[in-house]
């Protein structure tokens, strides 16, 4: 009689992930068993721990790798051949769990919406009817946005360390889920809210059909579901590749997706602009993280060896990206749409990055890596647009968040401290010195050109000059347009909402004056196991 | 252990900017005493940077050079240090700030942001502007050079002229985009070092000596040109100039000519011909070509504005060719003129520019057209004027003049063709200069004219200081060419390592 065996699992390792995945499951727990008005404390205090010893354990594995050796081989796969602890997967991790306390934050904040969440008080109340304005006069909330938070993030941690490509779709599917609800439950303008959600889903799920189209092709051609497996595949066989190549454009392009890059970015702006802006800035920060990291092992690790065959494949890819979510940005008159188009041109800066990853006898123990320099960029991107999506909840009027960039004339004047950390944020996505954002632009144009990709880099460099402009305009629409007026005003938040874009803020600054740390940290950890 | 001066130098604007920023407001709400901070500050800058430039040993090649590691991934230093040409340039950043100051004593007031914030946004501006003079390392210096802008930014855009805003955008797009495609220069140097000498260095004193190859040599000098010709600014990138100095304030104006442009010629002799100087070589036809132009076309243009700050705008278009072409004929009395003139035309056009905004802001109009016959109710007005619009067309006495002798003299040198076409513009220099003069200030009082007051002690005292550089250097210039032929003579040397001058350069000049 066969015996299944039991999964050998190293539980120490992969302990981050299964503490917010288990802290997410006494969330959904908690929802059914505590009555409505303990709800909203137990499950920001269970989040937050839930989230806080993710991190300390993740700290905890990090240390464990032995950052200070030189060896380029640290970390293991575990799980049974599906996860990969090494470097890049644990500082993905800590990044992630980071956005998520940022995004716990400002998900909690209660000041905003008079006293209760942002988020819709009855889901399932339609809107518009008697229902909806009896939950939202009785001040209903729904606290399961915290759960759903969690599995989100516990999803995001699972997705780069995946190196088995089912491991991977699972990963796919357990942050994009929790997401797509998320995106449905802003409290006001509902129906635009609505609307976002299931754009978002029925594209994700599109994408996540041709991801594993993909997968069942690539692993027709290899025979083996984990990346070490395919990538023996790769480089042994010399059958014809068609499986392959048409596997591998399909699962890059259900990744390209999640990133938001050209010409699979048409969900971002509809998706962020309708989202509770909350979720937006979690999904910008967090989702890019993942995906990127992902997509990075599955190109490295799995089809490294074919690099010359998709890589120009990725070069058009990232330059329409960078193209198109530039100049259409210009044109934008709404602060979270601009944001969104802001979003696909960084994504496809952030491909120059994954352009300059080379072989690893070519790098230099002082050369700045494709790996070092993706991770860098997510860092500063992610606190930059978190804090930046923070500061567009705070300006209202009486209909809620006032998003459209008219309403943002003169709000130099009304609160010129918010307006000038927002014009600090824009700065530095534009990526002006003294701002993380330059240093990030710097040092992925310095990895793709190392990797002799200088033709791509000239043409960042110009599209940077296109992407100057829209920045800038909202900075003037900001202090130097006049302002009527319009009724809006900047809403003071609890701590909690002002510690985000304070964190935030702080961040992007200290990573433009003294970078150096961090990126020596990266390039010591910034190798993935194979 | 000795004082780290370049830092204190630095740091003393920056902080004293900020602390004027938050300084409250006397009860009857006006900033005097923000006002008298700034003004402190900036005469304290001053005496640092006289202090420096005293101890400053002329043959001594770098000095008060200070070194720490930035960021060790990408080979970026904190790396000071001034040698005469940057020495220069930071006496004359610190000369022109309190004058501006207190030129521009009530023009703040009608701005965007308050008067506190003009005064605290000029000191910011002031120690960015020594910071660029002061790196010895690309990196640091691109990250002053870009961060120059935002100063400037608000300066334009928060007080000036009724189309401010839209001035300070091109200004600032204009410059950005220089400055992206600068990036992709210093970010090939990077490259480049690390792969020629194995660790990635971004000092100065390590880059010269890599010899970068002929193709990469030449995009990479490029990049870098092109950022500072429009700093500079240059024929066909020039446009941006003029709109902005019509409207931003008389003291944003010098700030902007007399400071920030010369970062253009200042990066042209540091970082193209020091670190690219085969590719400096190759490049000499076009450069010069687009100098003369240059030099024609501000003249020309200048004749015919109608608006006198526009005027003045096009005159340093003009002056400008002029040191390019000082600097590009790569010989020791064409460089050892542009040196000197980025000083000289930073003092003449500086005083051209406060006169002329004191006049403005007397008749609330800067149309050539609508003055006439200031002279009779305004004398001390009217004379100042004459002797920067003398300055500025060079007239031998004044201190431009030397300096517009040797630019001439060194293109000669190179090309007599390239010095006959420069020539002409000194005449148009005549026109433009003498011809506004007899249009506002000759003739009979008009509307609006009659009953304007002369100037009051305040704004005497406050341009007095550049006159008195402007006639002192102009008869006794030795002082300011002992300090900058030593680094006039560093250049030439870096620039003929490879390739000794047939028989062109290494004179003296005295």
């Amino acid at each position: 009689m066969n015996t299944i065996p039991t999964p050998q699992i190293d539980y120490f390792q992969v302990a981050p992930m299964l503490i917010v995945l288990g802290a997410a499951v006494i969330g959904v727990l908690a929802e059914a068993i505590l009555p409505r008005r303990q709800r909203y404390l137990a499950q920001v205090a269970i989040s937050f721990v839930g989230l806080l010893s993710a991190l300390v354990m993740a700290v905890f594995v990090f240390k464990r790798l032995d950052p200070n050796s030189l060896s380029p081989k640290r970390g293991q796969v575990v799980a049974m051949g599906s996860l990969a602890i090494d470097g890049p997967t644990l500082f993905t991790w800590a990044l992630v769990l980071i956005f998520g306390l940022l995004a716990l934050m400002i998900f909690a904040e209660r000041h905003l919406e008079g006293g209760v969440l942002a988020f819709a008080g009855q889901a399932a109340a339609m809107p518009g009817t008697e229902a909806e304005r009896e939950a939202s006069s009785r001040g209903l909330e729904h606290t399961e946005v915290f759960p759903l938070l969690l599995f989100a993030v516990g999803g995001m941690m699972m997705f780069p360390a995946s190196t088995d490509m089912l491991a991977l779709f699972v990963a796919l599917e357990v942050f994009s889920l929790p997401l797509y609800l998320l995106c449905g439950l802003a409290r006001r303008r509902r129906l635009l809210s609505q609307e976002a959600a299931l754009k978002y889903f029925l594209l994700g799920a599109f994408s996540s059909a041709f991801f594993v189209y993909g997968i069942s092709l690539v692993y027709g051609f290899a025979g083996s579901m984990s990346y070490a497996g395919i990538a023996q595949a790769v480089a042994g066989s010399s059958d014809s590749k068609v499986l392959l190549y048409g596997g591998l454009g399909l699962m890059v392009a259900g990744l390209l997706f999640k990133v938001g890059a050209v010409p699979f970015h048409n969900w971002t702006p509809d998706v962020y602009q309708g989202a509770p802006t909350a979720v937006t800035a979690f999904m910008a920060a967090g989702t890019k993280v993942a995906a990127f990291v992902a997509l990075l092992r599955l190109m490295y690790v799995a089809f490294g060896a074919i690099h010359v065959n998709w890589a120009p494949m990725i070069w058009i890819v990232a330059i329409l990206t960078m193209v198109i979510g530039s100049v259409v940005a210009v044109a934008q008159t709404d602060v979270k749409r601009l944001l969104a188009y802001s979003s696909v041109a960084h994504a496809g800066f952030i491909l120059v990055g994954l352009l300059g990853i080379r072989a690893l006898g070519e790098v230099g123990p002082q050369d700045a890596d494709g790996v070092t320099a993706v991770l860098f960029y997510l860092t500063t991107y992610g606190f930059m647009t978190l804090a930046a999506f923070t500061i567009v909840t705070l300006v209202r009027d009486a209909n809620g968040e006032a998003t459209s960039m008219k309403h943002w004339a003169g709000l130099g004047k009304k609160s010129p401290l918010l307006a000038g950390v927002f014009a600090f944020l824009l700065l530095a996505m534009a990526g002006l010195p003294l701002t993380s954002g330059f240093t990030g632009k710097w040092v992925v144009f310095a990895a793709a050109m190392s990797a002799g990709a200088w033709p791509l880099v000239v043409v960042a460099v110009l599209i940077s000059v296109v992407a100057l402009v829209f920045y800038i305009r909202i900075i003037v629409v900001m202090f130097f347009a006049d302002s009527e007026d319009n009724g809006v005003s900047v809403a003071i938040p609890s701590p909690l909402t002002s510690t985000v874009i304070m964190i935030g803020t702080a961040v992007t600054l200290a990573l433009g004056l003294i970078p150096g740390p961090l990126l020596d940290l990266l390039s010591r950890v910034g190798v993935f196991i194979r | 252990m000795s004082l780290p001066w370049l830092t204190i130098l630095f740091l003393l604007p920056l902080l004293g900017g900020l602390v004027v920023a938050i300084l409250p407001n006397r009860q009857d709400g006006s900033a005097e005493t923000a006002k008298r901070a700034a003004l402190l500050v900036s005469l304290l800058t001053l005496v640092l940077a006289i202090v420096i430039a005293v101890r400053f040993q002329a043959d001594g090649g770098y000095q008060f050079t200070e070194e720490t590691m930035w960021i060790r991934l990408f080979g970026a230093h904190y790396a000071l240090g001034v040698d005469g040409l940057g020495l220069s340039l930071v006496v004359l950043t610190a000369i022109l700030t309190p004058v501006v100051i207190l030129a521009g004593w009530n023009d703040g007031a009608n701005g965007r942001f308050g008067e506190r914030a003009f005064f605290a946004w000029l000191l910011i501006l002031e120690a960015l502007s020594l910071g660029v003079f002061m790196a010895t390392d690309v990196f640091l210096f691109y990250v002053f050079f870009e961060a120059t802008l935002i100063p400037v930014y608000f300066l334009v855009s928060g007080f000036g002229g009724p189309d401010r805003v839209k001035a300070a955008l091109k200004f600032l797009i204009y410059s950005l985009a220089g400055g992206l495609i600068m990036l992709a220069g210093v970010v090939a140097l990077y490259w480049q070092s690390a792969k020629i000498t194995g660790t990635p260095t971004y000092l100065l004193s390590d880059l010269a000596n890599i010899d970068f190859g002929t193709s990469v040599g030449r995009w990479m000098f490029v990049a870098f040109f092109i950022a500072f010709a429009i700093k500079a600014p240059m024929f066909p990138v020039h446009t941006w100039l003029p709109d902005t100095t019509e409207q931003a304030t008389p003291g944003t104006s010098v700030m902007l000519v007399s400071v920030l442009d010369k970062i253009g010629t200042f990066g042209m002799i540091r970082f193209c011909l020091e670190l690219f100087p085969e590719a400096s070589r190759w490049a000499t036809p076009v450069v010069v070509v687009l100098a003369i132009i240059s030099i024609l076309y501000g003249a020309l243009m200048a004749i015919g504005s109608k608006d006198i700050m526009r005027l003045i705008a096009y005159t340093s278009v003009s002056h400008f060719g002029f040191i390019v072409m000082g600097i590009f004929v790569m010989n020791s009395q064409g460089l050892s003129g542009a040196n000197l003139y980025m000083f000289n035309h930073g003092l003449s056009t500086a005083a051209l520019f406060l006169v002329a905004g004191y006049l403005i802001s007397r008749r609330g109009s800067a149309l050539i057209a609508s003055f006439g016959g200031v002279e009779k109710v305004a004398p001390i007005l009217a004379g100042l004027f004459l002797v920067a619009g003398l300055s500025s067309l060079s007239l031998p006495g004044l201190a431009p003049f030397v300096s517009e002798m040797l630019v001439i003299a060194g293109s000669f040198v190179w090309s007599p063709w390239a010095a006959a076409f420069a020539i002409p513009a000194i005449v148009l220099a005549a026109i433009y200069i003498l011809w506004m003069y007899q249009r506002v200030m000759t003739g009979e009082p008009g509307e609006g004219v009659i009953g304007m007051p002369d100037l009051n002690i305040r704004e005497i005292a406050a341009v007095a200081p550049l006159f008195l550089l402007i006639v002192v250097l102009g008869f006794f210039p030795k002082p300011l060419q002992d300090v900058l032929n030593p680094s006039v003579d560093h250049t030439m040397s870096e620039v003929h390592l490879q390739d000794p001058p047939a028989k062109v350069g290494g004179e003296e000049v005295k």
